[in-house]
Parts: structure tokens; sequence; C-alpha cells
């Protein structure tokens, strides 16, 4: 995520609102997972209580992160991995790289994680002569397709099922007579990865939790390509971003608890590994623990903004998202889209690049009635647009705004401007309504009629009716 | 104990898992039953695996790190496990010497498990000290087993098999 | 009960009815009403679209005006959003900016600051309050009247016991309708698809009214509503618990 043009959510999201197919594919899509997820955390009598103690554990290891990453690497070591701090991307992908060349390693496959995404691993590791094969189907479809991940759990929702036969078939499956059906097209990955499992030299995964009191990386998954990545190559890599690591083995029990509810509405995972260090005779050889700052350390700093880095990437803030389920996730430019991304993006990586993300929200707060650890997504959301306008507001609105601000500091004042709103409407209405209102405000009459400023507004008649009120 | 062990088959019979309740005695049959229904030829076993759990008319192979390409020769794996978990329907596998390494229960096709029902714990908070205690101490790996691979990538459809056995067959013993 | 009206610039501004509604209801129900007149804006479009020391001073000045009359017994407002950012969110906001006073006083004012509906059911315990509206209505339940505000099902109880009134559920209710303060003109394009699809499920209903708790939630679903060529008509509640025979 490098220094660019700011980017124009607006303008992104006005595109893929055209696109009708992106568009029926994420209401299915998300649609379907708030169901589960309402039904499995439904199961959980005690859900309220168990937010609150996942916000608790999270706050106050980000209070002592230091500490805590210090105790982490100290027993991942004791165990028998090698762990790497990572300040930035290129870091991280030094670092990455290093190892696979240090071992002679030129294919590697790779579990699904965002923070490789973020740090675009694939291509750095490319640029250094190394193939880094997708295992996820969502990310294989999304590689083969040389896209990019448009949600943080099922990345390839974009898709529908012809779209994919069609990636397929012009790539993985050459020749082939292929179906549609999901299981067809599964079961083609399967092979084609397979073969790739019991050869790679080297496998690479990310981290849904780490535990530091005894090095533990935790990592969670439906497909069995994790557990592919992690015990049959004999060198592993996992890049963790700092903010995932908890104090003990029963935080990341209590967060096991959550994720995969919040996540896939399913009680658990089809597979979760907990990974400590090396064990001769089972699994890798060596294991590296790369750890990620990456901008986390910015959100860090703020008071209220850090309360992002309590995320755990389980999207049910997005799949009941109405901003993002009508728009997906390419149109947030960031590999963190959604509710999450709006709050988390412009902390870690800049307000100049992302100041409208926190603008990018009709402030419902949908999100935060789903959050597993009780992030108070609007009011991040709040806080961030006042930095926004700190640091990137343009003239012209701050004028409007201090315009506002004045003609709302008196009564007579405001009276004058309802008068003067009156006189300008005018000309502007037709059969009662304003149609059509010019720039700035032109964006309320692209789709609704304005009623405007009544004849007689309630002071005035309370003033007609009742007589002046002494203040 | 019965309401935990009653759960625990609901769900793994929800998670299209195979399962068979046998007596101590009958594991042996049980596995050379599944393994002649599914035409197994060889069958993955950790070197740990109690030998009145090995079946008969299977060729046995000990996993004495085998490679991958040996692994992916395989028919079938048979493992016990540390403990297992009512409520996710889940195996819990920590490299017990019935355990197994890692790579066999997940490579061969066809995975058998064989689950005392003292093992069953009610639920992950029941289970995580047990767990958590082999990890402090021993450094152990674990792999928690919820049903067979699936994925749901593809217009959320869920499709099972995947990269782990398609089949899973518990034995479960009394 | 001495009753403050909290009107609102919007209402103030575009609804003016529904605050004449509010007042024929709380003295229907044989309460007094007043108005200071000094009022003028709570903040809440300010520091919705980030310009919170603007938003600050304004509220600095709201809870001056509103909380100097001592004989006040509450203080009752049409829209939801404007008490649950002076109630619920102001005192948090103030004192992230270090006006600790402000927070204080903001918050006691909240202490006798109501949403309508919220006020009738909740404050008074009335859910009768001698309504006849002979319509078919379906209620868009706003996302701050029941995610900030919390006012429940406050307004169902009212509407349940107009006479007349025919309460049709809304589809996807709790899904917001695209207002968002100047998110409606920033990002115009979703927005109005969140509009479209709220209007469309209004319409779906076969309701000839459709009623909130938030004037302008109201104001961008009536001006979708006309947009689009619709009969259905957006009304606020207050108007509809105001309303005493056909018309």
């Amino acid at each position: 995520m490098s220094r660019g043009h700011p980017h124009d959510f607006p303008a992104a999201a006005r595109e893929a609102l055209a696109d009708a197919q992106l568009r029926a594919n994420l209401r299915g899509a998300t649609q379907t997972i708030r169901a589960r997820r309402a039904t499995a955390v439904a199961e959980l009598p005690d859900f309220e209580e168990l937010r609150e103690q996942a916000r608790r554990v999270k706050d106050d290891a980000l209070g002592r992160l230091d500490e805590l990453l210090d105790e982490f690497q100290a027993a991942a070591e004791a165990a028998g991995a090698r762990v790497h701090r990572a300040p930035d991307a290129a870091a991280a992908n030094d670092i990455v790289a290093g190892i696979a060349r240090d071992h002679g390693v030129t294919e590697l496959v790779k579990m699904k994680s965002l923070a490789t995404d973020e740090i675009g691993l694939d291509a750095a590791l490319a640029a250094a002569g190394v193939e880094a094969v997708e295992t996820d189907l969502a990310e294989l479809i999304v590689q083969l397709a040389g896209d990019t991940a448009s949600h943080i759990l099922v990345p390839a929702v974009h898709y529908s099922r012809g779209q994919v036969r069609d990636l397929f078939v012009r790539t993985i499956a050459r020749g082939q007579e292929l179906s549609d059906d999901p299981r067809d097209l599964a079961e083609v990955s399967r092979l084609y990865l397979r073969e790739r499992f019991l050869r790679a030299g080297m496998g690479v995964t990310g981290a849904n939790v780490g535990a530091a009191e005894t090095g533990t990386v935790c990592v969670v998954e439906n497909e069995g390509n994790g557990r592919m990545c992690t015990t049959l190559p004999p060198l592993l890599v996992t890049v963790m971003g700092i903010e995932k690591v908890v104090p003990t083995l029963d935080d990341l029990g209590l967060l096991l608890r959550l994720l995969p509810r919040s996540a896939t509405g399913e009680r658990l995972s089809s597979y979760v590994s907990l990974l400590t260090g090396v064990t001769p005779g089972d699994g890798p050889r060596e294991y590296h623990i790369v750890l990620l700052d990456n901008g986390r350390r910015n959100a860090l700093a703020d008071p209220v903004g850090r309360q992002a880095l309590r995320c755990i990437r389980c999207s049910a803030c997005l799949n009941v998202c109405p901003v993002y389920t009508r728009v997906g996730g390419h149109a947030y430019g960031s590999i963190y889209p959604g509710p999450i991304g709006a709050i988390l993006t412009p902390q870690l990586w800049g307000m100049e690049r992302y100041a409208k993300l926190p603008f990018a929200s009709s402030l419902c707060g949908a999100c935060a009635e789903v959050c597993p650890v009780g992030i108070d997504i609007p009011q991040v959301l709040l806080h961030l647009r006042a930095r926004a306008v700190r640091e990137q507001a343009p003239a012209p609105e701050r004028a409007l705004f201090g315009a506002a601000a004045w003609a709302f500091g008196s009564p007579w004042r405001f009276a004058a401007a309802q008068k003067a709103g009156r006189s300008a409407e005018a000309p502007l209405t037709r059969g009662g309504l304003v149609r059509r209102l010019p720039a700035p405000l032109a964006g309320w009459t692209q789709g609704r009629d304005l009623r405007p400023v009544a004849r007689e507004t309630f002071r005035e008649w309370w003033t007609r009716e009742r007589g002046a009120e002494a203040p | 104990m019965t309401a935990a062990v009653d759960l625990f088959v609901q769900r793994l019979e929800a998670q299209k898992t195979e399962v068979r309740r046998v007596a101590a005695s009958g594991v042996a049959a049980a596995v050379a039953g599944v393994c002649a229904a599914r035409r197994t030829g060889r069958l993955g076993v950790p070197p740990g695996l109690p030998a009145e759990w090995r079946p008969a008319g299977v060729a046995v192979v000990e996993d004495h790190d085998l490679t991958p390409a040996e692994l992916d020769a395989l028919d079938a794996a048979l493992t016990g496990c540390t403990l297992a978990i009512a409520e996710t329907g889940s195996l819990v596998l920590a490299a017990g010497a019935a355990d197994g390494r890692r790579a066999l229960s997940l490579v061969p096709d066809v995975y058998l498990c064989v689950v005392a029902e003292d093992q069953v714990e009610p639920d992950l908070p029941a289970a995580m000290p047990r767990i958590a205690g082999l990890i402090r101490e021993e450094g152990r790996p674990v792999v928690f087993v919820s049903g067979p691979s699936a994925t749901s990538d593809i217009e959320l459809q869920r499709v099972e098999g995947v990269h782990g056995p398609r089949q899973l067959v518990i034995l479960l013993v009394s | 009960m001495r009753v403050a009206l909290f009107i609102t610039c919007v209402a103030d501004t575009l609804f003016p009815e529904t605050g004449q509604s509010v007042v024929r209801v709380l003295e229907r129900l044989g309460h007094e009403v007043v108005f200071p007149a000094e009022q003028t804006c709570c903040g809440q479009m300010h520091v919705n679209s980030g310009y919170r020391i603007g938003a600050l001073k304004l509220a600095r000045r709201f809870v001056d005006v509103m909380g100097r009359d001592d004989g006040v017994d509450a203080v009752v407002s049409p829209s939801s959003s404007c008490v649950g950012w002076v109630r619920e969110l102001l005192p948090g906001v103030a004192r992230e900016a270090g006006q600790e006073q402000l927070a204080r006083d903001a918050e006691a004012l909240g202490g006798r600051l109501f949403e309508l509906s919220e006020f009738l059911v909740r404050r008074l315990g009335v859910e009768d309050v001698g309504a006849s509206y002979p319509r078919r209505v379906t209620l868009h339940p706003t996302c701050h009247s029941q995610r900030v505000t919390r006012v429940g099902d406050a307004p169902q109880r009212l509407l349940a016991r107009v006479r007349g009134l025919e309460l049709l559920e809304l589809p996807e209710a709790a899904e917001c309708c695209g207002f968002g303060g100047t998110f409606s003109i920033k990002n115009a394009d979703v927005s109005l698809a969140m509009l479209a699809d709220k209007c469309a499920n209004i319409v779906a209903t076969g309701a000839d009214v459709v009623t909130a708790v938030d004037p302008s939630c109201l104001l961008n679903i009536g001006g979708g509503l006309s947009r689009m060529g619709a009969s259905v008509k957006a009304v606020h509640l207050a108007d509809i618990l105001a309303a005493e025979g056909a018309s």
C-alpha cells in the first residue's frame, strides 16, 4: 500500500454500483452468511459476555503489546522457531524471500493470509524468482484471474460459478469439458493443488491469533490447504500482524469460540491448527515467524482509533453493511474493505490517501452490533472524520460548515438564514418541490425531490400563534 | 458423559462423518470392515497405534517418516486421538503416540479415528485446559478436526472434500 | 408537566407541521409546552461531517439554552437522531476534546431529554394519545432510534392504539434508508441505491403512509418516493398522533 493518489471512494463506488453481476453476487453471498452467522451466534446464550471478555483481552494485549511480542518471541524461539521483526512491507518481503533463497526454494504453497496480501508478498516473491501458489480456492481463483480479493473471508465472492468455470478452462483445466457445478470446480482445484502440496519446498501462512505465553500460532481453515502447507513442506513461514497477539492460550480459546461463528456461521472450522515451534518428526524442520508492523503502530498511537486493532478478521461487519454489500471490496481500494476497512485503512496507511473512507458510511451502526470484539465502529468513524477534516478538508467545504455554524450561532441569524433559503429556493421550486439543487448539493436531487423551506417556519408560527417567548 | 457422547454423535452425523459404535474388543474388526467396504489396500498407522486395533486383511503400513508421495500412496489412515469435543463435533489430535503425526491424518483420502467415549469433552472451554497443558509442557502441535474438509468459496455453496480426507469415519468405543 | 420543545433545525425549517403536532399531542395530554426560542441547532450535522470544534460550540450553546429553565421537567423532540447525539454521544465526544464541563452539562440535560415516542411510552406510561388516523401505515424504524437513542418498540406501541390505523410490517425494516447526513450527498450513488431498496420495500407493503421518528430520514424517504412517483406519503409519527379524524 504505497502512497499514491488519494483513493476516490465515491467514484469507485459509482462504478461498482453499475456492475449488476457484482451486486447480485454480493447480495446473495452476504445475505447467506448473515443468516448463518445469526443462527450460530444465537446458540451462545452468553454471546454478549464473551464479546465483552474478548474486548477486554484485546484491549489489554494492545495496551502492553511490546511486552507481549517479546514474550511471544522468547517462547516461540524456545520451542524451536525463529522469529523476525518486520517494521514494514518491504522488510517482511525481504525476510520471506531471503528464507526461500537460502533454501533454494523456487516454488512454495501459500495459505490465504490478508497480511501477506497486504504486503504484496506474491509479487515480491515472483520478483525474487519464487513462485507462490495460492492454495485457498478463492485465492487461487483471484490469483489465476490476475485480480484482487473483494472480501476478507470469501475473496472471490464477486465471481459466479460460470465465471470460475471459464477461468479454469482458460488456465488450470485447459481443454477440459467442465461443468459450472461448484463440486466439479473444487475437484479441479483439488487435483491441481495436490501435486503442488506434495512437492513444495516451503509453506507460507498467516495467523488468526498468536498466544504469547507459548509462542503458539493459530491457523483456522475449512479446506485442508492450511494443514497441507503447515505439515508437508520441510520449511514453514508465518507472517503475523503484531496486533494478533493475545496473552494466553485461554485467550486464544476464547477467540476460537467467537471467530468461526462470526465469520462463517460454523461452530468451529473444519481444521484448526495450533503451531508451537518445531516438533521433530511432525511437520517442518524449520519454522520462521515474521511479526509484521506495517502501520499498525500508527493505529496503536491513537487512543480512540486503536480499537480497530482488536479486529480478528471475521468479516461479520462487511456482511451487514448496507454500503459494502452494494459496492464490494474493490471500491475501498484496500485489502481491508467495509466498515473495519474504513477505520483501519486510513490509520495504517495514512489519511492523505484514504481520507474519503471514514465517510463511506451512513453511520447506521449495524456493524457495531455484530462485531465479536466490540469495536465501536461508528465512534471511530466520527473520530476519523474529525481527523480527515483537520488534515484534508477542502477549503470550500470548510467555509460552508463555518458559515452554517455562524448562522446557527444566534436565533436571529438562524431565522435570517431560513428566510434567505426560502427566497433562494423560490426560483427552483416547481409544483411545491425542489427538483434540482445546484452544486455542491446536487447529489441530493440526483434521485430525490426536496421539500422547500416552509412558508411559515415553526418558530414563525409559534411567534404568531403564541406570542414571542421570553428566553 | 452420555449427553456429551450423544451430542458428539449428532454433530458428527450432521457433518457427514460416519460413526460406528463398537466395543473395545471390536475395533480391529470394525476397521477391517470399513477398509473392505472402501476397498482399502494400504492403511497407514502411527507406530504407536495399539496392536489390538490393527486389522487383519489389510496391508498395515507404519508411518516411519513416510515421504509426502508415500503418504499419498496410502488409501486410508487410522489413528486414535487425544480427546474429542461434543459441541463442535471435533477430534483433537495432539501428537500423542496413537494420534500420529499431522500429515498422516491429512493426506490419505479416508481417515478413521478411534475415540473412546470417556475422551469426549462437552465443549471447547472444557477441552482447553488439557490441550493448553500439552502445549505448555511439551510444545505439542495440535489439530482440531471437525468434519471433512469443505469450501464455500464458489457462490457460497458448500462443497465437501477439498484437500483433507474426503471420508471421515469415527469408531466410537464404549 | 412543563415540557420544552426541542424542534431541531430540520423540523423548524422544513417540517413545521410536525412541531405543531408535537405541541398538540402534549397539550392534549394536559401538559404545558414551552418553546425556548433561542434554540437553533444541536450540532449533529457538524460532528457527523467531522467539524468537531464547530459541533461542540453549537452543542455548548444548545445545552445552555435548553438547560437553563429549571422549571422544565422534560425536553422533548421529534428527532431521535438529535436526541441520540446529545444524550448518548456528546458526553464522550466532549470528554475526548477535553471539555469535561460540557460533558457533565450534557449528561445532566440528557437525564430529561427525550424523543417523543419514548417520552410518551416510557416516561409518561401513555400509549393511547387519543389519535384517530384511518390509514394503512408502515413504520421505518430508523437506525439512530434503534441503535443510539434506543426507543425500542415505543413507536409501534403508540401506532397500535391509533383508531382506524392499520399497521403493516415493513420488509427488511432494519435496513438503513441511506440518509446518513452528508453521506446522502457525498456518496449520493450508494445512498440512492439504499434509498431505492427502502422505497421499494415501502411500496410493496401497500401502505398509504410511511412513518418514522426522524424528520431527516423522512425527508430522504419522502424525497425518494416523490421522485419515483409513488403515492405513499412520508408522515412523521407526531403528525399521526396529533390527528383526530379523517382528513
